[in-house]
């Protein structure tokens, strides 16, 4: 508890001590009861009273203070002195809740986000010393000790350590570094001592771009939010023109001031729109805290909305259901032994960069000795001629095998099939293809599972491999041999097809796919770890690249919804109810403190429940 | 030109969102956000106006709320 809520605590009990002792001892009435209850009142209530004079001063008519201290001072007219500081003490006590609630929350949010590292170790005449990250430049060595966070990108240069990532993609498995590999700012270096060089600045950092996308996330404020701040500003001059209304017009007809102004005190209590006004971000904030320890990055609430309406989703296949790594998956010799194909293929291709040759000396899995290749020739579009162990290899498609007459056949297996023939023999076939994730067809499972009706793929691959995959992963339509500007038509079209009240999530890998990122309703970027463009142009950027973060994302997203509604309708309801029982002198000034503050700290806590949206059990 | 001010002592929701239909009124502001949750004032202005935005931003924040001080660094 801060100070100043100490400080209202105290008053608090002090006032309530004093307000039973009269209760007990004091008159009911007269102007000895009215001195007397006077001096609670002001305990609880100068503040109040000191902020409506000078915000009133200030042209702030329709303020909470302003409305609290017109219908106490009201209330004490009228001879309800207990009532009077009671309502007081009872507002008081719900504003110091939901402030402490409101810090609660907000630590607990920004907890999550705090990956902000404090210093980098440089080593300066062989001794270690700590400087702040941002006075670090690009190429600067920096040392990071076992529990330390890794301040800036970089490179490894020596050490090898197991990095956790957990602050940064939600994933509780650590990952091994070692001298070459890449690390991200953010994570935490849990053993070893690694030498690091610094390959961005702080600024460009991934830990800087993350910590200033989910401090802006607030700024991009949801439709319910903008709702609710302009149905506030109505709100409230509405029920004090209508309590107005109840203390002059029903009295000229039926008698009884003092009854109907004491309804008309009522009016002004419940007038407070608070708990509407903070309900409804602190929900948002919470969803999007909660998805930001799930390793999933929303950058405004209005997001949040978008994609809890999704009926669509169109997925780009590499990289995102696929791994969009090159593999050998089936492997069919005629006549000799997998391995004595896989060497001849990778040896033939050992002096390509294709992707392709990678993929098969991958499978060989040893450096060629390459003295044993006397000849090697590369037929471009066809695949390559060499001379091995003094026999001729050929390696490549289809076309190849025709051109020198070799018979070949066909495989089942989909994917890109490299023939190999030895000295004008058919030797076998290779297939090489792209694995889907471990994730991807229960992300696809799950998503439908949550009611999205359409899943689509787009590919720039080939019919066979874009059928094959959507086939196996239960996909509704699949759209192949696309080029990049053939995904932004693709997306329009299914834009204009779709039921406009759902929206139409586009998911990629993020490195070609900025335009159509940006075309749909929300662009989902994946593995944003360290790409700009991904960042810069989705919506929701998913830290890592598991395909089932999506439909987690949209969970939280419904969840987040569903409370930020609950908390409306509540807060609406009760005001309502108690609006009309106070018109009909049914409600008391209780009920309207309840409905007012009561409201609000229950809508505050209906809030926090977002933040835990999508925790996995 | 955009900028980003932390909001000392926002202790109320609804303040913060009278303060920014105020600041929005401001000449020459482009757009304004006040979050009560991160407590903090987006301001987007005309950069050669910007000095002069800010310190009638700080005017109406101060009208609005005067325990609320906008923190300029």
């Amino acid at each position: 508890m801060k100070r100043k809520q100490k400080k209202v605590l105290i008053r608090i009990i002090l006032s309530a001590v004093m307000l039973v002792a009269l209760k007990i001892f004091a008159p009911e009435e007269g102007w000895i009861a009215a001195l007397l209850y006077a001096v609670p009142y002001a305990v609880i209530g100068y503040d109040v009273i000191f902020k409506a004079a000078r915000n009133i001063a200030h042209g702030q008519v329709f303020d909470e203070n302003f409305l609290m201290m017109i219908a106490t001072v009201g209330a004490f007219a009228t001879g309800e002195y207990t009532e009077a500081a009671a309502v007081m003490l009872f507002y008081q006590v719900g504003e110091l809740f939901q402030s402490v609630a409101v810090g609660k929350s907000r630590k607990s949010i920004s907890a999550l986000m705090d990956i902000r590292p404090d210093h980098a170790n440089i080593e300066v005449d062989g001794k270690l010393i700590e400087t702040d990250p941002e006075e670090v430049s690009v190429g600067d060595e920096i040392i990071i000790k076992p529990g330390e966070r890794i301040p800036l990108d970089g490179v490894v240069l020596e050490g090898e350590g197991s990095v956790d990532t957990s602050a940064l993609t939600g994933e509780s498995l650590p990952r091994t570094v070692r001298a070459g590999d890449d690390v991200v700012s953010g994570c935490i270096d849990q053993t070893g001592l690694l030498r690091v060089r610094v390959t961005k600045q702080f600024g460009e950092s991934t830990v800087a771009r993350i910590l200033d996308l989910v401090e802006n996330s607030a700024s991009k404020k949801a439709k319910a939010e903008n709702f609710i701040t302009r149905f506030a500003r109505v709100y409230t001059p509405a029920v004090c023109f209508a309590a107005l209304a109840l203390a002059v017009i029903p009295p000229i007809f039926v008698g009884g001031w003092l009854t109907w102004l004491h309804r008309a005190l009522i009016f002004l209590v419940i007038s407070c729109p608070c708990a509407l006004v903070i309900s409804v971000p602190l929900s948002f904030f919470g969803g999007i805290g909660g998805a930001g320890r799930q390793g999933i990055l929303v950058k405004g609430g209005s997001y949040l909305e978008v994609l809890s309406r999704t009926g669509t989703v169109v997925f780009d296949k590499t990289g995102t259901l696929t791994r969009g790594v090159f593999n050998v998956t089936a492997v069919h010799p005629k006549e000799i032994s997998e391995a004595t194909l896989i060497r001849l293929a990778a040896y033939a291709e050992s002096y390509s960069t294709h992707p392709i040759a990678n993929s098969i000396l991958d499978a060989l899995n040893q450096e060629p000795d390459r003295t044993r290749i006397s000849s090697c020739e590369e037929l471009s579009g066809r695949g390559v001629k060499a001379v091995i162990d003094g026999e001729e290899v050929c390696v490549g498609n289809d076309k190849l095998m025709e051109q020198i007459g070799v018979k070949w056949h066909p495989c089942h297996h989909v994917g890109t099939t490299v023939h190999v023939a030895v000295n004008g023999r058919y030797a076998g076939h290779i297939v090489i293809s792209d694995e889907l994730k471990d994730t991807s067809k229960e992300a696809i499972e799950h998503l439908r599972a949550q009611g999205v009706s359409r899943t689509v793929m787009l590919t720039g691959d080939s019919k066979a491999v874009g059928e094959d995959t959507a086939k196996r992963l239960g996909m509704d339509e699949v759209y192949s041999e696309l080029l990049p500007a053939g995904k932004v038509e693709k997306v329009e079209e299914l834009l204009e097809r779709k039921d406009p009240k759902s929206a139409l999530v586009f998911v990629g890998d993020g490195i070609n796919d900025a335009p159509v990122l940006s075309r749909a309703d929300i662009g989902i970027a994946m593995g944003a770890m360290g790409s700009d463009a991904a960042i810069e142009a989705a919506d929701i950027v998913l830290m890592d690249d598991d395909p089932a973060k999506i439909a987690l994302a949209l969970s939280i997203s419904r969840r987040t919804l569903r409370i930020v509604r609950e908390n409306i309708v509540f807060a609406l309801g009760v005001k309502a109810a108690v609006l009309i029982l106070g018109a009909f002198g049914l409600a008391s000034m209780w009920a309207a403190v309840f409905a007012d503050v009561g409201v609000s700290v229950i809508a505050i806590l209906n809030a926090m429940r977002c933040l835990h949206s999508g925790r996995r059990n | 030109m955009k900028k980003t001010f932390k909001l000392d002592e926002l202790d109320c929701a609804n303040c913060g969102a009278k303060m920014e239909n105020a600041i929005k009124k401001i000449d020459g502001v482009k757009d304004c956000t006040v979050s009560f949750m991160t407590q903090k004032l987006t301001l987007e202005a005309d950069d050669d106006k910007f000095d002069q935005v800010l310190a009638q931003a700080v005017k109406v924040c101060r009208k609005i709320e005067p325990d609320c001080e906008i923190v300029i660094k």
